[in-house]
């Protein structure tokens, strides 16, 4: 390729609240359940239903813009977006286009510094270059190899889900489910500030966290619960007009974004390079055969005709309740990252890892809370709860075994009932099925033999079994004085008392060396 | 004892005192209906049987004091837009002919509250759309004064049904004077109430944010006892407004003295019948003499609100309507190919010509490139529309008008000239863009002996005030039917001549 191109996204984030009823109507939003059972004339559009606002869907909203520094329009307002779709029951989705909730916002994210990043061949030096020129001056700030860059928020606006269409192959016939439609949701839309993958999964990282943390959405994107709509131009290195975008639907992880856009810019500057033009078009990404096809282009654009819905008066929002908001707004990843340091005395690695999961912190603050040793409760967590999460292939979100649990094993090991490397036995059962520690090791006989006679016979019958190592030790080689003890705890199960082995096996080496 | 000459409230009285049953009442009103249905048509479904279990639980209550109100008892009529659980609710519409809804109107639960005894659901034009009720896919209803005529629109079978006897009292929807120009045309009292008062849960909805349900009856007194009954703030619709003062039959009071009426010179000009405009003039002299203060005055703006509100109403309506498309309910084309050849063969084959006109108008003014021009400038004028009759009512405390340009038109004039009738609704549609109040009282026959409506435009909440004022006027004239008035308007013409 002969010229230099930077690559420019913006992303539209769907994301479903977490309410326990509609946005306009009291059915629950419940997932699973069977077809059309959690309905009612207003989500399912018979005539003569009308929309009721769900407060709680506001607050969610408002929190969620509030956290990401987000202007609050004070008076918003609701509109009809018009188009024919069987999934739409009404044939027009309450949405916000021209008052939207919030404008204005925007996030930091973290990225590695330039150079290190994946898709760098064109974009990474570009991004490296216009950081301080085309870039709106938004990268700021490096520090420990990291690279730090706000990203603008456009929009948030508040808007219900569709249901859900099946095609039976069978009976040529397509069904409708309509539970999830009226669900809540919100669209994130951000300004165009990302320019590589890198960047795109960090500022989906950091609104994930930010939501999860404020209990706003468990911000799923196997499950849906977090959509990700990638627009996405090239343009040459120093061009001030951005390039003809495209639209990339269907990202269902991670992973999927970061090979979609790697696509789509190749062939965004394919097509330039051969002198064709760039479609502005939707596309429809297949993570299958990592290609994407084009679904609609702007021709056939609907004409969506929206207009302010009558159903619902403009919504007025008070200084008070923007106040409540704020006042109510858990403690999100930056503030617990700065107090686990400071009040735990946790290392910043081991804070990170903790808080980037709000459930493993609020697992975290809860055990350290029972046991009052935050250092015993992180390493738990922080050495066999990662491991078995690896093992498992699960995610922190997955865990669910209750801090109380946790707790008790911290003070068998404590109180000397069970040693380390029976505790680590321990910790799995209670990772697996949350049981109780206490009841376990009674049933699995697994407290520490500290009972004097039975120990001095134990390591009699090792000595007996190992007559060279009794050799060895007369002979003055040390060693087979922890070959023994070895032996002894084996021959125990691991549940003697290491200290109270270590001194039976050296009086009776002594006994017999004299 | 004919009990049909009696008002809705007349008969609650003589049902409460024992004089009298509900079901004595279902049974001569099914005889008139029997008799008058075939040349009227004010029905679209019928449910006697229905009529008379529910008279007679109503009647039960009523003997156990259960049901005390002004209402209790008395059978009446509802529109075919009003949802009712179990009972089929067509709008007048092709799309929704077999559509019986789960769920009933919350103006519907509220009469049925108040000891009210459904007969059956009144014609109407399809979705409410049309001044005349001939836009209806089940026929036209007739105008029981003369059955050539029209019984206006769109509540034409409401009111066509209250005034041939065919039930106590109805009710109807008006979104541009859907209640007070059938109300004019029929000889009957019909009252759009200010925007909110009455909920529209489960009201199937034409223009949204000018939609209000309102009573159609023999006089103000009977008017007052509905909307008493069926206004009421309801969680279920967002632009419900909350009221402390609904206790409107309190509101009956004989005295106009100082009350301030304001006469708008533009709608007393040359577009006006001069039989219309006379009978009005004669009204106000009424009240007048009753010592309210008629002055004439300048109320500005008047001539956009026809184009601001078709541009208004059809926007809502094309997305109102959207979903009628054949997938869940309603009508759906017999054969077609795919997905949107179903939707478009069932919409095209299940709306009416009328409503069709008003969707396309409706999704153009909304489209991309006109919203602004057309839309956006409608929403303004309504708003000036609005601080127009603020401004107005700053001086007067209601206004006068008349209800319609002239009387019922002859069957089958209308249609064939849809912009003559729009035009039509001059004097109502400003009532429903800004929101206001408005009650449409009978004050004579024209020379063919059809009525005469006078209009009272109110404040937003003054009800009361419209009440008052009609309730004085209507001291000296006492309802009178078609039937009766026939012999009387022939004296009067006779007289005349």
């Amino acid at each position: 390729m002969s010229k230099r191109y930077e690559t420019v996204i913006g992303l539209e984030v769907h994301v479903e609240l977490a309410t326990k009823t509609k946005i306009f109507c009291s059915c629950s939003t419940q997932f699973g359940g069977a077809p059309n059972t959690h309905t009612c004339p207003v989500c399912t559009g018979m005539p003569g239903s009308l929309p009721v606002l769900n407060k709680q869907v506001v607050e969610h909203s408002l929190a969620v813009g509030l956290a990401l520094n987000c202007q609050v329009n004070r008076r918003c307002r609701f509109d009809r977006k018009n188009y024919f779709y069987p999934d739409n029951p009404q044939n027009y989705q309450i949405s916000q286009l021209y008052l939207p909730l919030c404008r204005d916002g925007f996030v930091e994210i973290e990225t590695e510094a330039p150079g290190a990043e994946a898709g760098v061949s064109d974009s990474g030096k570009a991004s490296d270059a216009e950081a301080g020129a085309s870039d709106s001056g938004k990268s700021f700030g490096a520090e420990n190899g990291k690279r730090r860059k706000r990203i603008g928020i456009h929009e948030i606006h508040m808007e219900e889900d569709a249901g859900k269409l099946i095609h039976e192959e069978a009976s040529g016939c397509s069904l409708v489910d309509y539970n999830r439609s009226g669900v809540p949701l919100i669209e994130i839309v951000s300004e165009p500030d990302m320019r590589s993958a890198e960047e795109v999964i960090a500022y989906l990282e950091k609104l994930r966290m930010t939501i999860q943390y404020l209990g706003a959405s468990d911000c799923k994107l196997q499950e849906g619960s977090m959509r990700a709509d990638v627009n996405l131009s090239v343009r040459e290195m120093g061009a001030k007009e951005l390039g003809t975008r495209t639209e990339m639907k269907n990202l269902n992880s991670f992973k999927a974004i970061a090979r979609a856009i790697e696509s789509e810019r190749k062939r965004q500057i394919g097509l330039l390079e051969s002198g064709k033009p760039v479609v502005q078009e939707t596309r429809r990404w297949d993570d299958g055969s990592g290609i994407s096809y084009p679904m609609r282009s702007k021709e056939d654009a609907r004409d969506y005709r929206y207009f302010p819905d009558p159903d619902l008066p403009p919504l007025e929002i008070s200084d008070d309740w923007i106040a409540r908001i704020r006042e109510n707004q858990p403690e999100l990843q930056e503030a617990k990252l700065e107090r686990y340091q400071t009040e735990y005395g946790l290392p910043a690695y081991d804070a990170r890892i903790l808080t980037d999961s709000r459930h493993l912190a609020h697992i975290f603050e809860e055990t350290a809370a029972l046991c009052q040793k935050p250092k015993e409760v992180s390493n738990w967590l922080m050495v066999e709860g990662m491991r078995l999460l690896k093992e498992q292939e699960m995610e922190a979100e997955d865990i669910r075994f209750s801090a109380e649990n946790l707790a008790r094993l911290i003070e068998l090991v404590e109180k000397k009932t069970i040693n380390r490397t029976v505790a680590k036995q321990v910790f799995e059962a209670v990772f697996k099925d949350d049981i109780d520690p206490e009841a376990y090791v009674k049933d699995h006989g697994l407290s520490v033999v500290d009972d004097e006679s039975t120990l001095r016979s134990a390591v009699k019958a090792v000595m007996d079994a190992n007559p060279q190592s009794v050799q060895d030790y007369r002979n003055g080689k040390e060693k087979a004085a922890g070959f023994l003890v070895g032996q002894t705890m084996r021959a125990m199960k691991g549940k003697a008392a290491p200290g109270l082995v270590n001194k039976l096996v050296m009086e009776l080496l002594k006994e017999i060396v004299g | 004892m004919n009990l049909l000459n009696l008002t809705a409230v007349e008969l609650g009285k003589k049902i409460r005192a024992g004089e009298v049953t509900s079901m004595d009442a279902v049974r001569q009103v099914f005889e008139r209906i029997k008799a008058r249905e075939s040349s009227v048509h004010a029905y679209v479904t019928l449910d006697e049987e229905g009529a008379f279990r529910r008279a007679e639980q109503v009647q039960r209550q009523i003997e156990a004091g259960e049901l005390t109100g002004p209402l209790a008892g008395v059978p009446a009529a509802l529109k075919d837009n009003l949802c009712t659980r179990g009972m089929r609710t067509s709008c007048g519409s092709r799309i929704l002919e077999n559509f019986v809804p789960f769920y009933t109107a919350e103006a519907v639960c509220r009469l049925e509250a108040a000891g009210a005894v459904i007969l059956g659901k009144t014609n109407m034009d399809e979705f409410a759309m049309g001044s005349t009720t001939e836009t209806s896919a089940f026929g036209a209803t007739r105008n029981p004064w003369n059955l050539e005529h029209v019984p206006g629109g769109s509540s034409g079978g409401s009111c066509a049904a209250v005034a041939a006897g065919e039930c106590f009292y109805a009710l109807g929807s008006d979104t541009g004077g859907s209640i007070r120009q059938p109300s004019a045309f029929c000889g009957v009292t019909g009252l759009k109430p200010t925007y909110g008062t009455v909920s529209r849960y489960g009201l199937v909805a034409y223009g949204s944010s000018l939609d209000q349900i309102g009573p159609v009856a023999k006089d103000v007194a009977d008017c007052a006892a509905v909307l008493e009954a069926i206004a009421s703030y309801d969680r279920k619709d967002s632009t419900s407004i909350k009221r402390e003062d609904t206790d409107f039959t309190g509101a009956l009071i004989d005295d106009v003295r100082g009350m301030r009426i304001g006469v708008p010179a533009d709608y007393f000009g040359d577009g006006l019948n001069k039989e219309v405009k006379a009978a009005i003039f004669a009204a106000l002299e009424v009240l007048q003499a009753k010592g309210a203060v008629v002055e004439e005055f300048d109320l500005p703006l008047m001539k956009y609100a026809v184009p601001a509100y078709y541009i208004i109403a059809s926007a809502e309506a094309s997305s109102n309507l959207a979903r009628f498309d054949g997938v869940k309910y309603g009508f759906r084309a017999k054969e077609y190919d795919g997905l949107h050849d179903m939707y478009k063969k069932s919409r095209s084959q299940g709306f009416g010509p009328e409503v069709k006109r008003r969707l396309m108008l409706g999704s153009f003014v909304l489209s991309s490139g006109y919203y602004d021009a057309y839309y956006q400038k409608a929403l303004k004028t309504k708003a000036l529309i609005k601080e127009a009759f603020e401004q107005a009512f700053a001086r007067y405390d209601l206004i006068a008008a008349p209800a319609a340009p002239f009387t019922a038109p002859k069957l089958g004039e209308s249609l064939k000239d849809p912009l003559q009738m729009y035009l039509g609704d001059v004097y109502t549609v400003s009532a429903n863009l800004a929101g206001l109040p408005a009650l449409s009282v009978p004050c004579g026959v024209d020379s063919e002996g059809l009525p005469i409506g006078m209009q009272l435009i109110g404040g937003h909440f003054q009800e009361k005030k419209l009440l008052r004022a009609g309730f004085s006027y209507q001291q000296s004239r006492r309802y009178q039917g078609p039937e009766a008035s026939a012999d009387e308007a022939g004296k009067e013409r006779s007289a005349y001549e």
